[in-house]
């Protein structure tokens, strides 16, 4: 059973499309800027700290907030649960955004850019051993994939312009093709973060001594994985409701359902089910991480309450009281409590993030960072740029599901 | 209907129990290459007199690092992409000692494991050189490295990375690193690491009140092939206290552990398409 998706539609040049299209703006001026000076003179990167908001906000916590797409695929083709199918679309979309984003922020933060292509062509020189590597290929393969995986989206759009009929063929043509392969483009889709979202915990291992102990384990791995499934969740819930709220539950429908639609389960009862995974993932994350610390006897260093303990049990009590809101069946119901424990789920993996690659990071008391002006003025233009391309996306092309459901529908 | 906890439970575990493997016993200790040269400094036997940096900045034709000499002369304060070696100074009253920095050249590199295509790379006489052909400028070698060495050029439209390569090029030449020619009192010395080790453990032995008992860099960190020896403790003069496992072994061991011969990925891929495959029929069939 599939539902099927339509076009938003509406226009385009709204006042807040405007003022995102603004923020872009200046971010790609500050970008010309960074290409024309280098990195010292547009952002606070420095050699103790060689990496900055860019791979920590950009990259790291913005491909774990881009994990929708996995965690919904996991729960629709894995799990067999098909009755989550309408989330799979808004959720590719936003996991297809993000990654782009990180790639564009990538590509901003390297010193030698115009060598990337090196990286997955120059097969003979790959390092086994690096684990960047391994989250690079990891990480560009996804993107492409994350786009094949919504292509049939941008086909169907094709296929019904009868003003250009060579489009319109090939796009009919193509899209059996690609829905034929697509169970197992989508079986790479949940393999590749399997792999890079482990990997980016992985990562900081590498600093070793010049990680702070509480955030310096071999569980690193571990804890990055599940929490990024848990943000995905969390992501599908925030976006899934302002998109309700920006777009309406009443779109102007250019195409009519075919006569043998049935009522689906409304998209807030889906949610307040949805939800419910990110309990057990979270609790498994906190308490991974309290075993984990009481293991390696960091337990007391937890309750210092010096700036690494307090930031280490902000996390934590982020998490729990993410977890607390979502316990009872009645408070899932409550659609503002889920978006509220949606936040909260995306803060505290953030936040987690963050620590990791930046607060826990310890190149010596001489070196400081924290991100410029310009530097931040370059992500929000990134993120500007991510919501101009959802809402472009969702009103021209079938991505959104409406309140009816096609049974006759397949994929 | 409700997922149920167990499923939620499962979504998981089928994660976590593909992707990573508990915290596993790090690797064996690495060996040094046969040719391995290196470095011994003596912390007793420096004056400060920064020859070595000068020498140094003229031999690698680095731009002089003026920004603490009111643009007069190369004078940098710490290790930087116009310094691969700086002279410092510890300073402690009743205690004081001169250290000098550069590259260590370690038996098993973090930056060069760190490094995607091999940028950096234990070459010839076991030297870490730098390759700029694969370098995208990634930075991750920075974050890698437990001593702080590789430095980067933030103010270049084109960057490189930069550290000391032991005068690799001089070598080539049949000369020595220039910083070791110029040393006026032999407080840094350039030879086989089998030499250097039995010249300081040599010179511990003989003046045992004065040397801390210990070669920094035998085995610290997995071993270098620049060893210090020094009259106060080590952490007194900026080296770090890592240990005998080297830096990147705990991370080799779990990436290792997890994609050994790329098992593991693949096995979870099929995996996966016979589920999702199983899923489709079941479906197809109701």
């Amino acid at each position: 059973m599939s539902a099927r998706a339509y076009a938003v539609g509406g226009p385009i040049l709204t006042r807040p499309f405007k003022v995102l299209l603004a923020l872009f703006g200046l971010g790609g001026v500050l970008i010309l800027f960074r290409f024309a000076t280098g990195l010292g003179r547009i952002t606070a990167m420095n050699d103790g700290y060689p990496w900055g908001l860019w791979i920590a906000f950009d990259v790291v916590t913005g491909t774990a907030l881009a994990c929708g797409g996995y965690s919904v695929a996991l729960l629709v083709y894995v799990m067999n649960k098909g009755k989550y199918h309408p989330l799979v679309r808004p959720a590719v979309l936003t996991s297809a955004l993000g990654y782009t984003l990180a790639g564009f922020g990538v590509a901003l933060d390297i010193g030698r850019w115009w060598n990337i292509w090196r990286v997955p062509l120059f097969f003979w020189r790959w390092n086994l051993d690096s684990v960047l590597l391994e989250v690079a290929l990891c990480i560009t393969s996804y993107m492409f994939v994350l786009w094949i995986e919504l292509s049939p989206a941008f086909l169907e759009r094709a296929e019904q312009q009868t003003g250009v009929p060579w489009l319109a063929r090939f796009a009919a043509r193509t899209r059996p093709i690609v829905e034929k392969a697509l169970l197992w483009i989508i079986a790479l889709g949940i393999l590749l973060p399997t792999m890079h979202q482990s990997s980016l915990g992985a990562l900081m291992l590498i600093a070793g001594p010049r990680l702070h102990p509480l955030w310096n384990t071999g569980w690193l791995p571990l804890l990055f994985l599940m929490s990024c499934i848990a943000m995905g969740y969390a992501a599908v819930v925030f976006e899934s409701t302002l998109s309700r709220l920006a777009f309406g539950r009443a779109p102007d429908l250019k195409v009519r359902p075919t006569s043998d639609t049935v009522p689906s389960t409304s998209d807030r009862a889906m949610l307040a089910s949805l939800s419910q995974a990110m309990v057990p993932l979270g609790t498994g994350y906190v308490l991974l991480r309290l075993i984990d610390l009481a293991g390696r006897g960091q337990l007391p260093a937890l309750f210092a309450f010096d700036f690494y303990s307090v930031m280490a049990l902000l996390e934590l009590a982020l998490f729990m009281l993410a977890i607390g809101l979502l316990l009872r069946d009645s408070d899932r119901q409550k659609p503002g409590t889920l978006f509220k424990a949606a936040m909260l789920f995306m803060l505290a993996g953030s936040l987690y993030r963050f620590d990791t690659y930046l607060v826990a990071f310890q190149p010596g008391a001489h070196w400081s960072y924290f991100p410029s002006v310009t530097e931040i003025l370059v992500t929000v233009g990134l993120i500007a740029g991510e919501i101009l391309a959802y809402i472009l996306i969702v009103k021209l092309f079938p991505i959104l599901t409406l309140e009816k459901r096609d049974v006759a529908y397949h994929h | 209907m409700a997922i149920s906890r167990r499923t939620a439970l499962r979504v998981a575990l089928a994660g976590a129990a593909a992707a990573v493997a508990a915290p596993v016993k790090a690797s064996a200790p690495i060996a040094a290459p046969a040719d391995a040269v290196g470095l011994l400094y003596d912390t007793t036997k420096c004056i400060g007199c920064k020859a070595c940096v000068s020498a140094c900045r003229d031999a690698n034709g680095l731009e002089p690092d003026t920004t603490w000499s009111e643009g007069r002369y190369h004078a940098p304060l710490d290790l930087s992409a116009r310094a691969k070696t700086v002279i410092k100074l510890y300073d402690e009253g009743t205690q004081s000692s001169f250290m000098k920095a550069q590259c260590m050249h370690c038996l098993d590199p973090a930056c060069a494991n760190a490094c995607m295509l091999g940028a950096f790379k234990k070459r010839e006489f076991g030297i870490v050189t730098y390759d700029v052909d694969y370098c995208i400028g990634c930075r991750y070698c920075e974050v890698a490295c437990p001593y702080g060495v590789p430095k980067f050029e933030w103010s270049k439209v084109a960057p490189k990375m930069v550290k000391c390569e032991l005068c690799s090029h001089r070598l080539a030449q049949g000369r020595q690193p220039a910083c070791t020619e110029v040393c006026p009192r032999q407080a840094v010395i350039f030879g086989k690491r089998t030499d250097l080790l039995r010249e300081a453990h040599r010179r511990l032995a003989e003046q045992p009140a004065i040397y801390v008992q210990k070669v920094y860099g035998e085995h610290d960190g997995g071993g270098t092939q620049c060893l210090y020896i020094s009259h106060v403790p080590f952490d007194k003069v900026g080296l770090p206290a890592l240990g005998e496992e080297s830096t990147p072994s705990l991370q080799r061991t779990i990436q290792h552990s997890i994609y050994k011969g790329f098992a593991a990925p693949v096995a979870l891929y099929g995996l996966l398409g016979a589920v999702m495959l199983r899923n489709r029929r079941k479906e197809a069939s109701a």
